[in-house]
């Protein structure tokens, strides 16, 4: 197979502490080698003057599954203008909020990413996220199945049976090739089939008569149980209303006594998403108002939290979620069309357009808090960039985030064109905060920390010789960083190189190799569980619609695995 | 000994089934009986096996007969088609595999083609709505288990769909409807006195053309206002009754069907039925199901917009960008307004299920039919193929009504030396890469 | 008049397009009872239905799905689709329910097969 020796970059590596040192980078047969072990023939790559990283790792987003569809196809207005073919080794492409399956890995690809994870699968859907998935071009992708709502793992946590429900859980990860455990408004969506919700960690889930403090504790006892490599991943309960970040620190306060236990190197209990929706105070939208600082103060004291930020990029985008009360509170709030699935005894999603306008105070201070969160943040390691996508805003605007967090002057053009700027300013923090993202952070926030948390930082998110060749080469010279802000944005929009598994893939921010995009997923061994092999039997027969043979999702749909192997039988 | 295959998923309607059983000749090559399908689920496996099948390709001739040709000879006519032709209507894709359908769209971004399904001429009403007002649905297993209010409005699943009503919607015993049929109350809209309102507990007949006047009185009744005496034939006692009933129930759903979709208003017979649903989320839980006919319709609207954003009619014919507008890009406009120079049908037969004035347009263009059977199609196509069955001969993913993705299995071998879709399928995208690389 | 699903004709379409059974489920008008005494047609007989698309032979039957009087009902096939109009209104659906015909006594005319009923309309029966 191919060898490159990209040479003379400034190299940005967290997981070998590299700040920007010039050095040259190895790739042999798909992976980062030592330089000596190349031989005379290997493709000279110059990356003088530039900036070179691991492949960026996407957290959180939602790229492929029912409701992201359901988004695509309810919404033609999203492809107005945005259908086109690109140069390169494309397929048209099209959608700015919600792109199609090529657009996405191609747009990926082009920013310098090489991973996604697909944030919510609802198991019982999850054959048509991993068709998406083998559609994805390029980045390789997991998908995140979701626990907080199933019936199941109700009915197991409710009688504290860790054993069964981590024989249930790993059952689930196998039959649908899943990553991990994704919590989504613990109770509240369950509630939500008979139009309730769970506001408060402590609000009882109708019928079944558990918390989503039990549920949320519950899932940590059996994550730990399994030793699985990413943490429970969790949407808290009240999300987007205003005064709920007691219910977040109430959430994120539950992992005090746990320590993680796995063979990954993952060392958080609870990774929070899209903090930036969970950190409002005041309670109604007039006086509503950050505190991203009283939310950062515990995350920098708790290490056993990661979480990302979900920053809004003030664009028109469409909010999808498995939090379907909100969605159907927002749809009330703003008119737009609501859409609406409850999935039985799993989980449910909704779809509502959302425009965050500059003009209206509330979207430019949610812009302020998603920024505050990475701006308070000590350790970048556990504190990654997000967007929510596309929630927040679309994916394609990370290259805007970077430059609001590299660039004091680029926030303060953004403050000054907001409508209601004194409200800004008076509501949130982020006129006091200068701090300036640096490469290096960014290259923790975006690659190493992800990877860690996720538990792949054996082979992804660094440029350790051994590690996979996923590498991104960047238009920007540390040494003479450009004092206008948009070229930050401009030299993270395209890559000069994307090497993904070793080839090049991306050159010039042009698509010239589809390369050999994988599924990661987690297979989870446990002991023999006979009790919950009954209940998924029964469960099958008397509940679900389909049958108990036709839920899992073959091989076929996953052509190129990367499984995860955890023994769980101790 | 003769084995039987469980779990079978049915290839007819939008019910998907996925219990059947089928019971199969030990050398694999004949069905010998079918259990739990309807009698249109039956037939189709039964069928399989019954004398005449065509095997191979067939080429009408002047003289209007049809001669046998070989499978390259009708890839080579085809691929030669696609690529001489401009704009090539590629419809269908409701009986096929997701796998199927992937390789199709290929072929229709190389060669310029505008790929519709039968949506078109079935729900496409309904996604039209959506796109205008969303829509709050759930999956039908929560129909089963939460249910208490059943509405049918333009629908009648005891012909159409009809494992429906034992599997789903009235009769099943599930977790929270324990009582089964007689937990809940099912009501059904209608023109006629079908033999699903035979079912209901209540049936409400509508004046033909007549039901967004309906949904609107719903709707008014609802917000506690003022109704005229009749409307659409229906008093409005009983409108006011039905809807203080559906108040007091806990989680309540609507089904239908080419009634709202077919009728005059269109769309908007479905976006007021979905405002009204959501209207009703005011009061209580309540959901909403479009009853889509054809076993994969929804699998080509998810595999259509996950690729190009846009769930049927979708226009690839300008290579470099994917366009859709109801009217301009579906497959009965285009047909009577003669703006296609070919066509290609794949598991669907518009011969006999569009109006006439675009068959006879169709008949007059260049005509590829692929198809396991004879039918209106095909003999008015230049060339017909046959493939495997999907469902029974070969496997693939398919989406039920409530888009939740099933497999289909293969159940039996297709006949000697017969492709199935996916094979076919990707030779014509070889022979058309072969061809537009020697221009 | 208004065309629809019947299982008759979907276990017809599944037995084979050109089968007895499918003649049989989609060659009919179903029509109210005062509608054939109004005009004057016996039950099972063939009846011309006429619409603004041009005429079909089919068989007048009774239905145990009732009617109203005026209301008429061929099963979706060849036979329905040879007088549905194809006006969409922009929306891609044809009128395939909802459309005015006239119905009148045809008893010696002979009901074409399915084949037949489109290849005659495009133009393609040798006669």
């Amino acid at each position: 197979m191919s060898e490159y020796i990209i040479r003379n970059g400034h190299v940005f590596d967290p997981v070998q502490g590299i700040k920007g040192d010039k050095k040259d980078i190895a790739v042999k047969d798909g992976k980062i080698v030592e330089t000596s072990a190349l031989s005379a023939s290997a493709t000279q790559i110059d990356a003088k003057g530039k900036s070179v990283m691991a492949g960026a790792m996407e957290i959180h987003a939602h790229v492929a599954g029912p409701k992201v569809n359901l988004g695509r196809w309810y919404r033609p207005e999203d492809k107005l203008f945005d259908s086109h073919k690109t140069p390169g080794m494309t397929r048209i492409e099209g959608g700015k909020s919600i792109p199609t399956v090529f657009k996405t890995g191609y747009s990926y690809a082009r920013m310098g990413y090489t991973f996604a994870m697909e944030a919510a699968m609802p198991p019982l859907y999850a054959r048509h996220v991993h068709e998406e998935i083998h559609d994805t071009p390029i980045i390789d992708e997991a998908a995140l199945p979701v626990f907080g709502n199933n019936w199941f793992m109700l009915e197991y946590l409710k009688n504290h049976e860790i054993e069964n429900n981590a024989a249930y859980v790993a059952w689930v990860l196998n039959q649908t090739k899943g990553y991990g455990i994704k919590i989504v408004n613990p109770g509240g969506t369950e509630a939500w089939a008979w139009g309730l919700n769970c506001l408060t960690v402590n609000d009882p889930v109708p019928y079944f008569e558990i918390t989503p403090a039990e549920i949320i504790k519950g899932l940590i006892e059996t994550n730990e149980y399994l030793g699985l490599p990413h943490s429970i991943h969790i949407h808290g309960n009240n999300l987007g209303n205003p005064g709920n970040y007691n219910v977040t620190l109430d959430t994120l306060k539950l992992v005090e006594g746990y320590k993680a236990k796995n063979n990954f190197g993952r060392k958080q209990v609870m990774h929070a998403t899209h903090v930036q929706f969970h950190a409002y105070g005041g309670d109604n939208w007039g006086n509503f108002e950050s505190k991203a600082k009283e939310i950062m103060d515990y995350v920098n004291k708790e290490k056993s939290i990661t979480m990302d930020t979900g920053n809004v990029t003030l664009d028109e985008t469409t909010t999808m979620t498995a939090d379907g009360p909100f969605e159907h509170h927002l749809g009330g709030l703003n008119h737009l069309k609501w859409a609406n699935v409850d999935v039985e005894l799993e989980t449910a999603a909704g779809v509502v357009p959302y425009i965050y306008s500059p003009s209206i105070s509330v979207c430019a201070i949610q812009w302020a808090i998603g920024l505050e969160l990475a701006l308070y943040a000590k350790d970048p390691m556990r504190c990654f960039i997000t967007t929510d996508h596309p929630n927040a805003g679309p994916f394609t605007r990370y290259p805007r985030v970077i430059k609001w967090l590299m660039s004091a002057k680029a926030r303060e053009a953004q403050i000054n064109a907001f409508k209601h700027k004194d409200k800004v300013l008076s509501q949130t923090n982020i006129g006091t905060l200068d701090r300036e993202i640096t490469l290096y952070e960014l290259a923790a926030m975006t690659r190493a920390g992800p990877a860690a948390s996720l538990g792949l930082s054996k082979d992804y998110g660094g440029l350790k010789p051994g590690m996979n060749a996923d590498i991104a080469v960047y238009d920007i010279n540390p040494d003479k960083m450009p004092s206008d802000p948009e070229e930050i944005e401009k030299a993270f929009s395209g890559v000069a190189y994307l090497f993904k598994d070793g080839k090049i893939c991306v050159k010039d921010g042009v698509v010239v190799d589809n390369g050999n995009k994988r599924t990661f997923w987690v297979d989870a061994k446990v002991k023999e569980n006979k009790q919950v092999m009954h209940d998924v039997r029964e469960k099958f027969l008397k509940y679900y619609s389909v049958n108990e043979g036709n839920y899992p999702v073959p091989d076929s749909y996953a052509p190129h695995p990367y499984v995860i192997a955890v023994d769980a039988t101790q | 000994m003769p084995k039987v295959v469980t779990d079978v998923t049915c290839p007819f309607c939008g019910t998907l089934c996925d219990d059947l059983e089928v019971t199969v000749s030990d050398d694999n090559k004949k069905i010998l009986s079918v259990r739990n399908a309807c009698a249109i689920g039956a037939e189709k496996f039964n069928h399989t096996s019954l004398p005449g099948r065509v095997t191979r390709p067939r080429k009408r001739q002047p003289d209007g007969t049809f001669k046998e040709i070989s499978y390259d000879e009708a890839i080579d006519w085809t691929a030669n088609m696609l690529v001489n032709s401009k704009k090539t209507l590629m419809y269908g894709w409701a009986s096929t595999s997701c796998q199927a359908m992937s390789v199709g769209h290929e072929i229709a971004e190389k060669v310029g083609g505008v790929v519709d399904n039968c949506a078109t001429v079935c729900h496409g009403s309904s996604l039209i709505a959506i796109q205008d007002v969303g829509i709050p649905s759930c999956t039908l297993g929560e129909v089963k288990n939460r249910a208490d209010r059943v509405i049918f409005w333009g629908c009648n699943p005891a012909h159409a769909h009809p494992r429906h009503m034992s599997r789903y919607s009235i009769f099943p015993r599930g977790f929270f409807t324990v009582k089964g049929h007689k937990g809940r109350k099912i009501y059904c809209v209608d023109c006629r006195y079908t033999d699903t309102a035979r079912v209901a507990d209540e049936f409400i007949q509508v004046q033909q053309g007549h039901d967004y006047e309906l949904l609107d009185a719903f709707r008014t009744a609802a917000r506690g206002e003022e109704l005229p005496a009749t409307i659409g034939g229906v008093p409005k006692e009983k409108i006011y009754k039905i809807v203080e009933e559906l108040k007091q129930g806990r989680f309540g759903v609507i089904f239908f069907g080419m009634g709202l979709t077919h009728t005059l208003g269109r769309n908007h017979n479905i976006d007021i039925a979905i405002s009204f649903t959501r209207d009703m989320n005011d009061y209580t839980k309540f959901s909403i199901i479009a009853m889509r006919g054809h076993w994969n319709v929804t699998g080509s609207g998810q595999v259509l917009s996950w690729q190009y954003g846009f769930p049927y009619a979708v226009d690839l014919s300008r290579r470099n960008k994917a366009r859709y507008q109801t009217g301009e890009t579906t497959s009965v406009d285009l047909l009577v307004r003669n703006e296609v120079e070919a066509c290609f049908n794949i598991a669907t037969d518009p011969g006999a299920h569009f109006p006439i004035d675009s068959v006879i347009s169709m008949s007059k263009k260049p005509t590829v039919t692929v198809d396991p059977h004879i039918n209106m199609s095909t003999e008015i196509s230049d060339i017909h193929i046959p493939v495997a069955m999907v469902g029974v001969e070969t496997g693939g993913c398919a989406y039920r009504m409530d888009n939740v993705p099933i497999e289909t299995r293969k159940v039996v071998d297709a006949p000697d030396g017969m492709l199935t879709d996916v094979e076919l399928l990707t030779k014509i995208n070889a022979r058309v890469d072969q061809l537009m690389g020697a221009k | 008049m208004i065309t629809c699903r019947s299982i008759k004709q979907g276990v017809g379409m599944e037995a084979g397009k050109t089968s007895q059974k499918y003649f049989d489920a989609c060659s009919i008008i179903e029509m109210h009872a005062d509608d054939f005494k109004k005009l004057g047609i016996w039950k099972n007989t063939n009846v011309k239905v006429t619409s603004s698309v041009g005429s079909v032979i089919v068989k007048a039957v009774e239905t145990r799905q009732d009617l109203y009087p005026g209301l008429g009902h061929i099963p979706m096939g060849p036979w329905a689709n040879r007088i549905v109009p194809a006006y969409t209104f922009s929306t891609g659906e044809p009128c395939f329910k909802g459309f005015p015909v006239t119905v009148e006594v045809a008893m010696n005319e002979p009901i074409m097969s399915a084949v037949d009923v489109v290849k005659d309309a495009c133009g393609l029966l040798r006669k």
